[in-house]
């Protein structure tokens, strides 16, 4: 039981250390953190709130945007990761609050009150879900209605993983409407665009102030049994932030509340979707400001380049260092006590099989969101493959080898570092370079909770379905793996000792 | 002295040992024979203390081989398997230089006492900075060897040291340990499955079939008065030259 009580330390270690550079919880004064989900408009909405706060000047604004999805962007606000986020009345009742009576931002706001968050009005516009068909197909099969798609049931369905769960989307759909898509599947809203396009998918969930709509000839079909509730776009805040810079609260509500209409909304989605435009650009030209000459998003990637380099170094170096730090020790352990070993590793390799993203998800109501809490959930996942080659380096010495240092009576921790440890470091050295070369890659997921890296392009590609942004966050991670592949190489050859190649 | 008493070993059902009991005086050399599961390995392992006896006992110099008495039995104890087991990680220099090192020594005297013992063991000195694998199999006996000697043990346990070797090594580094261990007065068990080389350096034999004592005696006992059919035929599968005939023989393994 020596074995099971020394990981539980390293466990505590770990979330102590990972706690102190989380940083989680009540914003610093002077600060307003705008947080955003990841498509368009969201990113219009947090990007036009945050240069309202700049010019009101009461406090500075710090950009939190692209979070991976509804239920963390909430628990990043309840938890104060972030005070104010665009949010959508039909989400807040049927999703967040689950409570369909909740029709209004009134009824929503007495609601939020005990929780120490309020809503604005409605900005203007009602951005409801939809289902979209190609024109074509329409006219082809006669499609008109939600309800007509009973009568195909062979159509290619493929919806974003929030609307194929949430109550208010396609499980109370098929039900209301008496649907049975033979394939429905799930996919990446700015994939399906593309799969829509080319045909390889027929039917797709959309909002209805999307600015993709005209370009792709998609056509909303209609909802004439009412099933999509109101979706008012309303700006989601804690009351603490109101209340200290009433200014700012005031000023955002002037200028958004009932300013925005549908239609005005889909152009600004489609000057950042359809026109490349960059969405700080956009949010200045709603709010008639002069836009910054001379920037594309190219400029605007490249300017970034540089800071989210050395984001993303930050997260592979110090999840992997945290991981060796604990893996090493862990692998030792392991492997001096075989059966309790065991189950330690089977653990790890729980965690392992854990989706990374529902990884990073379960560090929010933990460490709230940003570096701290990807730092986490980065190194539990380097963790393995390091004790896992750590213990396998160990049990394969040969067993002369160990006899023999036990009758030149070295003492245990010499017999370890200068026999064991060396003799495995050709293994331990190749569990760190998995562990570093696929960190590389899963630190990209950092970005859906606020982790920064080259996430943050991806994401935000992803978003605006701009395919030079995603693999302008790709393309480096992909070459940081490649460095990382080879600088190993290199300490290969310092870290193995010579008689070992 | 050590007195093996009885000593019983199983692994499972097995008995690698049955009831063994010799006697190797201080100051000779015992060569433990046989061929490979006879058990003589187990019993090298039982002295040294590396695994324990299901009966009987062991005593080294009085002292029975036991938990509590392992770690003082063994800084009187050198220890040489074949090949040398060496650590592939460490040069032939810090191989050798390992037991002193933890027993503290200055670096001044570990470097004296390595010297002395290459010399010994007629090793060039520039072989030390070697890894074992850019030695011979010759060289590396050699410093397994060495690595044995460095805190001066009174007793060597040696399995099978020159099993690896080629017969042209093999013959000559068995004149040098013959010569090596008369000079030393170390009292010396060496396992083999070599007739000539329990003929050679041996100077009291026992031969072990199937974790049983077959004969204890000198090479001269087995040869003239063999305890039971299996001597003469165990003798007799393998080539043999009497003592005295010129080194460099080439015979059988």
């Amino acid at each position: 039981m020596r074995a099971l009580s020394r990981s539980t330390l390293g466990g505590a270690a770990l979330a102590a250390i990972l706690l102190g550079a989380a940083g989680a919880g009540a914003a610093p004064d002077g600060v307003i953190r705008v947080g955003s989900k990841s498509f368009t408009e969201s990113y219009i909405l947090a990007e036009v709130a945050a240069q309202i706060i700049e010019q009101v000047g009461e406090a500075r604004v710090e950009r939190r945007v692209g979070l991976g999805g509804t239920g963390l962007t909430y628990r990043a606000l309840e938890s104060g990761a972030i005070d104010l986020y665009p949010e959508y009345t039909g989400t807040l009742a049927l999703v967040l609050l689950k409570d369909a009576s909740l029709a209004t931002p009134e009824a929503i706001r007495e609601r939020l009150r005990p929780g120490g968050l309020t809503v604005s009005a409605s900005l203007g516009f009602v951005n409801t879900y939809a289902l979209a068909v190609r024109a074509d197909a329409a006219e082809r099969l006669g499609l008109r209605t939600i309800g007509d798609l009973a009568r195909h049931p062979e159509l290619r369905a493929a919806f974003s993983s929030g609307f194929l769960e949430r109550e208010d989307g396609w499980p109370g759909l098929r039900a209301r409407y008496g649907l049975t898509l033979a394939r429905v599947e799930v996919m990446e809203h700015a994939l399906t665009y593309r799969a829509i396009a080319s045909g390889q998918v027929d039917v797709m969930d959309v909002f209805s102030t999307d600015g993709q709509l005209e370009r792709l000839k998609l056509l909303l079909l209609d909802d004439d049994r009412h099933f999509f509730p109101d979706y008012s776009a309303v700006l989601l805040a804690r009351r603490e932030m109101t209340e200290r810079y009433p200014r700012t609260w005031a000023r955002l509500r002037e200028v958004l509340e009932g300013r925005l209409d549908a239609a005005r909304m889909a152009r600004l989605n489609a000057m950042a979707d359809l026109d490349g435009r960059r969405v700080s650009e956009v949010a200045a030209v709603f709010l008639g400001r002069a836009v910054p000459a001379g920037t594309g998003r190219g400029r605007e990637i490249l300017a970034e380049l540089g800071s989210l380099t050395m984001d993303h170094l930050v997260l592979v170096l110090v999840a992997v260092g945290v991981a060796i730090v604990l893996g090493i020790p862990m692998g030792i352990v392991a492997a001096r006590h075989r059966r309790t070993g065991q189950l330690e590793l089977s653990v790890i390799a729980m965690l392992q099989t854990v989706p990374a993203l529902a990884l990073l998800m379960f560090m929010i109501p933990l460490f709230g969101i940003g570096k701290g809490p990807a730092l986490v959930a980065l190194s539990l996942y380097a963790l393995l493959p390091i004790a896992r080659n750590t213990y396998a380096g160990l049990i394969a010495i040969d067993r002369t080898l160990l006899e023999i240092a036990g009758v030149l009576r070295l003492a245990p921790l010499r017999r370890l570092l200068r026999i064991e440890l060396p003799l495995a470091a050709i293994s331990i050295m190749a569990g760190i370079k998995t562990a570093a070369v696929t960190t590389v890659g899963t630190a990209t997921l950092a970005a859906f909770i606020g982790g920064g890296g080259y996430g943050a392009l991806i994401v935000r590609g992803l978003a605006l379905d701009d395919t030079a942004t995603i693999l302008a966050g790709a393309a480096p991670a992909a070459a940081m793996a490649l460095a990382f592949h080879a600088l190993f190489e290199l300490a290969d050859r310092v870290l193995v000792p010579r008689g070992l190649r | 002295m050590i007195a093996v008493q009885e000593v019983t070993k199983r692994f499972g059902a097995t008995p690698a040992l049955d009831a063994v009991s010799l006697t190797v005086r201080s100051g000779t050399t015992h060569v433990l024979l046989g061929s490979s599961g006879s058990g003589k390995s187990t019993l090298l392992r039982l002295i040294l203390g590396l695994i324990w006896p299901d009966a009987g006992s062991v005593r080294v110099d009085g002292t029975p081989v036991e938990p509590a008495t392992r770690d003082g039995l063994l800084a009187r104890m050198g220890y040489v398997v074949q090949d040398g087991g060496l650590y592939p990680h460490l040069t032939a220099f810090a191989n050798v230089a390992l037991a002193a090192e933890a027993q503290r020594w200055a670096p001044a005297r570990i470097a004296a006492r390595v010297g002395e013992l290459a010399d010994l063991a007629g090793l060039d000195g520039a072989m030390l900075r070697r890894y074992p694998r850019e030695l011979s199999g010759g060289q590396r006996q050699r410093v397994g060897l060495m690595r044995a000697l460095v805190l001066d043990p009174p007793i060597l346990l040696l399995d099978e040291p020159l099993g690896a070797l080629d017969p042209i090594v093999r013959a000559e580094l068995q004149e040098q340990l013959a010569a090596l261990f008369a000079r030393l007065a170390k009292t010396v068990v060496l396992v083999t499955h070599d007739i000539r080389e329990a003929a050679r350096l041996g100077q009291a034999i026992t031969l072990l079939t199937g974790g049983r004592v077959v004969q204890h005696g000198t090479f001269r006992d087995l040869a003239e008065r063999p305890a039971s059919p299996f001597v003469t035929q165990f003798l007799t599968a393998q080539t043999v030259e009497m003592p005295g005939s010129p080194p460099g023989a080439r015979t059988g393994g």
